[in-house]
């Protein structure tokens, strides 16, 4: 395998306001070509990480590279190469959609990506004449994608992409998202769908605090953090809860009239489970499987607490 | 400075489009103008009227000023709308420079101000004897030069209101006084010591002697200083909001 090149270089960051540390010192690269989510409770840092990198604001200390420039230094040579959505935004009220658009393709150097595409793509076709003022919070959303999309960017950054977004907006996106990665583009994205960042994120970083927890694809974070599984079935046998108490790694079983739920740890659980029953040839009637997600990682590592 | 005429253009247009955008900024002043003109010419006789200086230089040249100063008051909240809603900071995460924003703006104010200020001079041309001898191209630049530097005022103030609530009453508290010291009312001989040492200090009063001197036909030379001066302004401001400007 290729070594993956990086696109986004980080090494060191730190942002503080007067005396508050917002980002502590991170460290990450985003690879070419993939999605990289940055995940984190609220105010742990990720917008302010993003905009750092974006060159939107002043870091402390610490280097940031993008595409082999320094974003603060080289800020209008890299403008012109990424694209970038910010988690609040707004434009002027009354300026219509197709201004906006037609505005934004004016702005960059190389040809402009199909700006109309773009709206039928986001589901804005219709509103082409409306008004920013008057577009539903959803539609200035989607019209903000679309003008982090207007330059055809080599690297995207999306702040809360799918915030306040309907279902169908939010596959419309994960797919628009997918969609830019297999023409071998580049996303940066924050989001707090743990949902979203399992789907379309090839690997996330998790902050909290302004410090980095673990950056890995979300599988292997749900290996290492949440290793337990769960089964749980239903079997009329007696003699089942004493076999399935006696496979290797489980935990736990409860039971309840005839269902159980067998909780124990490691990928071989459900095998084990399984095994059993056909040896013992256990009758099931129902069986599912159930796995933690990355939102159980998420609540493991930053706590359940509300953050302020 | 790419995007300029675009991002020009378009601010005209969203201009307009807001209510009282061309009423209140274009029409307004030409109708109390041409009003104020029509009054004259009821209550006073046409040799009166010409030999009147308040009809002949200062009602035109205070015309002149106070579209100007409009025009930087309603930059001035309009800048500090669009840094408080993100405007400002969702168009600086693209390839415009800073500059090309702020000059759109600027080149906004001054195409509005200059349709504003031919509309109303031309309609007002009747009642206002200013005579043929007002330089019209001398005029608009004296008035070019006046714009420049309270728009570089306007700039500075709005580098440091802190909201767009009071983007406009800071900029009226500031600007408006100004008006008043500006020797258009009271001459500056007329005024008592301080206050003429007030007046003095403050950019319109220079203002108002370049824009009363070349609308009476002085020549250049003659207001050297005041041109000066008002260069010092536009540098000084300039320079400072340059330095204390915030985007968001
Ligand atoms: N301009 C600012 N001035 C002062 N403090 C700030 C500023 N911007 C952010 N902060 C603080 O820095 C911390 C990190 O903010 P940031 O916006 O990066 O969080 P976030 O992870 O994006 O949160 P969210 O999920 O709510 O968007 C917060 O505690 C916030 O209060
Ligand atoms: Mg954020």
């Amino acid at each position: 395998m290729i070594a993956p090149k990086p696109i986004v270089k980080v090494s060191a960051l730190r942002k503080t306001y007067d005396s508050f540390v917002a980002v502590d010192d991170i460290s990450f690269e985003v690879f070419d070509g993939e999605i990289f989510g940055l995940i984190g409770p609220n105010g742990a840092g990720k917008t302010t990480t993003l905009e750092c990198v974006e060159g939107l604001r002043t870091r402390d200390s610490g280097s940031i590279t993008v595409l082999g420039l320094d974003p603060f230094r080289d800020i209008y040579k890299l403008q012109d190469r990424i694209g970038v959505q910010l988690q609040e935004a707004q434009l002027q009220k009354r300026i219509k959609v197709k201004e906006a658009v037609h505005l934004w393709s004016s702005l960059y150097r190389k040809p402009a990506a199909d700006g109309d595409r773009l709206l039928e793509q986001l589901g804005l076709a219709e509103k082409r004449n409306a008004r920013f003022m008057t577009l539903s919070g959803g539609q200035k959303q989607r019209l903000f994608i679309v003008l982090a999309l207007i330059n055809d960017p080599e690297l995207v950054f999306l702040d809360e992409l799918t915030t306040g977004l309907d279902p169908q907006s939010r596959h419309a996106i994960w797919e628009l998202v997918r969609g830019i990665r297999a023409r071998g583009k580049t996303v940066f994205l924050t989001t707090h769908l743990m949902e979203e960042a399992e789907r379309l994120c090839d690997r996330v970083a998790i902050i909290e605090h302004g410090k980095i927890i673990d950056i890995d694809t979300p599988e292997k974070l749900v290996n290492k953090y949440c290793p337990e599984r769960t089964v749980v079935l239903t079997a009329e046998d007696p003699r089942a809860e004493a076999y399935f108490r006696g496979i290797p790694r489980v935990e736990e079983v409860v039971r309840k009239e005839m269902r159980f739920t067998i909780r124990g740890s490691g990928d071989d659980l459900v095998t084990e489970v399984i095994r059993c029953l056909s040896e013992n040839q256990i009758r099931v009637s129902d069986f599912r499987t159930v796995l933690p997600t990355l939102e159980d990682v998420f609540l493991r590592v930053t706590g359940r607490s509300i953050r302020d | 400075m790419r995007g300029l005429w675009q991002l020009t253009w378009i601010e005209i247009k969203i201009f307009l489009r807001e209510p009282l955008g061309a009423l209140g900024t274009v029409f307004i002043p030409v109708i109390v103008f041409v009003a104020m003109g029509k009054l004259g010419t009821k209550l006073f006789q046409p040799s009166e009227l010409a030999a009147s200086r308040a009809f002949r230089i200062d009602i035109p040249v205070f015309a002149a000023l106070l579209i100007a100063v409009n025009a930087v008051l309603s930059l001035v909240s309009i800048i500090s709308i669009y840094r408080e809603g993100g405007i400002l900071k969702r168009l600086r995460a693209t390839p415009l420079r800073p500059q090309t924003i702020l000059t759109a703006h600027v080149l906004v104010k001054l195409i509005l101000s200059a349709i504003t200020l031919a509309l109303t001079l031309f309609a007002g041309k009747r009642y206002y004897a200013s005579g043929d001898n007002v330089h019209a191209i001398g005029f608009t630049i004296a008035l070019l030069i006046s714009v420049c530097s309270i728009l570089s005022i306007g700039f500075l103030i709005a580098s440091i209101v802190p909201t767009a609530r009071f983007a406009q009453p800071i900029g009226s508290v500031i600007l408006y006084p100004m008006i008043a010291l500006s020797g258009l009312f009271v001459p500056l001989r007329a005024m008592p010591p301080g206050m003429r040492w007030a007046a003095r200090a403050l950019p319109l009063t220079y203002c108002v002697s370049l824009l009363q001197g070349i609308w009476k036909g002085d020549q250049w030379l003659a207001h050297v200083g005041d041109v000066a001066v008002l260069a010092v302004v536009f540098l000084f401001c300039t320079a400072l909001s340059s330095k204390v400007f915030r985007w968001e």
